[in-house]
């Protein structure tokens, strides 16, 4: 099937002629220089850029790459889209944030970088989570969307709201530890996320970036991939993925491209679509909605005499687990994380990977009648291990909630945190 | 012929990135792998013996849901099987 190509793709820009495109000052004009000497780009192609309006989703990975780039090209409305503050654990690949941003908004700080890069640029900011409620209000006003979000929910919805917003390119990007993948969907004539993936899969099998970590640089690969994407879009140059796959495999620094296909049963962008209004995304991928107190909230926020209990495990807090050692009751600890988590912080407890936990179940017997409180970083994969071990058959276990990280937050200050 | 495992599978082939199997069709050199890593059976495939539909399987660069013959598609030794799974982050 052939590549469509980016001339085919109606873009609201590429429909305005010569005249209509907005002029460009002689401070732009020295700014762009470099563009304008190209005959790709010129003053025609430069004044696209100005005229273009492209959506960030997210400015976080991905988003910050991409927005600078997009910014020091001259794109001329930038919309991000981003309801979260800014935490020093961003900066380790966030770099639109800094160390000084530390607390705000991410669209606040944002915004410093990007106006302190090219304060031509029309920044809009939307401090909001882009639900099913508001996104098609939001696309609206914009011609191209750059989805850098991070979870599989948002990124159906972003998928159908450019295919309901009459097919507004989507310069998608993701990445999961040391691998990205890239390419251009909802196009009218190329395929659609959905084309690709028409189901998500079962939550809890791809870990976060948070959970599972990501080598700082690869959002950086990844995210000017989309920049360059949405900037041929925009000029209507070279071969845009739409119909590719980009795969990026940092570590081995290969690159490959596989076949996408428009796929004629897709319910969202296929001959006969079912999908004409947006859905309930969190029920889709098997997501339970967030409840505003929750028993791992309670008890991470408070001590708690009482554990609550979560799928039939006990919830057991920091300051309980504090008093059962001071009182050298007796009880087996159980550290669950990665041997490589060890040394940055630990309470001392024998060490079995929850990975490994079902192999290596029989080095549990001793334990079997005693009282176990298991822990990891943050209390979900130790919730995990308790289940194993539950359904293992051993009768008394519990979840440290809240992890390694709440004894460092209330127990114990000198601990570091990750 | 190699089959390269993504990175969130890689737990359930030991951390083997390739893995080289026999196999005379794309269907048969799943099964050797599935035979040989039993833990990525329910991740690649459901109950009812499909495969999942946020996983995709690629013979070289085509995916195999379009091919004629899809998994019964003949495979020479010296074909790549790759298996794209949905990924999401960016953050």
């Amino acid at each position: 099937m052939p590549v469509a190509r980016v001339k085919d793709i109606a873009m609201t820009t590429a429909t305005l002629t010569e005249t209509a495109l907005p002029k460009l000052s002689n401070d732009e004009i020295s700014r762009y220089s470099r563009h304008l000497i190209l005959p790709e780009v010129g003053m025609e192609g430069q004044q696209k850029l100005k005229a273009a309006k492209v959506l960030c989703v997210g400015t976080g990975g991905l988003g910050a790459p991409l927005a600078l780039y997009l910014a020091a090209a001259g794109v001329g409305t930038l919309g991000l889209v981003d309801f979260d503050t800014v935490d020093a654990s961003n900066l380790q690949r966030q770099i639109i944030h800094s160390t000084a941003t530390v607390g705000k908004l991410k669209v606040d700080s944002a915004e410093i970088m990007l106006k302190g890069l090219n304060p031509t640029v029309n920044v809009v900011k939307h401090n909001t989570m882009l639900t099913s409620a508001n996104a098609l209000e939001i696309f609206k006003d914009y011609d191209v969307i750059a989805d850098g979000t991070d979870n599989f929910q948002t990124r159906y919805l972003v998928n159908d709201a450019c295919v309901l917003s009459g097919h507004k390119p989507n310069a998608y990007g993701s990445i999961f530890r040391f691998e990205g993948q890239a390419s251009v969907f909802a196009t009218e004539e190329g395929p659609c996320y959905r084309c690709l993936y028409p189901e998500p899969p079962p939550p809890g099998l791809v870990p976060s970036c948070a959970e599972g970590g990501v080598l700082g640089i690869l959002p950086g690969l990844v995210g000017v991939i989309q920049a360059t994407e949405v900037i041929k879009l925009i000029l209507g140059i070279g071969d845009t993925l739409v119909g590719r796959l980009l795969l990026v495999d940092a570590l081995s620094m290969q690159f490959r491209t596989l076949k996408l296909r428009k796929n004629p049963d897709c319910p969202a962008c296929g001959t006969h679509p079912t999908i004409t209004a947006l859905i309930d995304y969190d029920q889709f991928c098997g997501i339970e909605k967030p409840t505003a107190v929750g028993p791992l909230e309670v008890a991470s926020n408070k001590a708690v005499a009482d554990a609550p209990i979560v799928d039939g495990i006990p919830q057991i807090s920091v300051e309980a687990l504090k008093r059962k050692l001071d009182a050298h009751e007796d009880f087996f600890l159980l550290d669950v994380r990665e041997p490589h988590e060890v040394p940055i912080a630990n309470l001392g407890a024998p060490l079995i990977p929850v990975g490994e936990l079902e192999k290596r179940i029989a080095e549990l017997a001793p334990q079997r009648g005693r009282e176990i409180v298991i822990h990891c970083r943050s209390g979900a994969r130790s919730q995990k291990a308790a289940l194993i071990l539950k359904n293992a058959g051993f009768p008394h276990v519990e979840n440290l909630a809240g992890g390694i990280l709440a004894w460092a937050d209330r127990i114990d200050p000198t601990m570091p945190k990750y | 012929m190699n089959i390269h495992i993504p990175t969130p599978l890689r737990a359930y082939t030991g951390g083997e990135p390739t893995v080289s199997v026999p196999g005379a069709t794309v269907g048969e050199a799943l099964e050797q792998l599935t035979g040989a890593y039993p833990a990525l059976r329910q991740h690649l495939y459901t109950g009812d013996g499909k495969l999942r539909s946020f996983v995709n399987i690629y013979l070289n660069d085509d995916d195999i849901r379009y091919l004629p013959a899809k998994d019964a598609t003949p495979a020479k030794e010296s074909d790549e099987l790759t298996i794209i799974p949905s990924i999401a982050g960016g953050d």
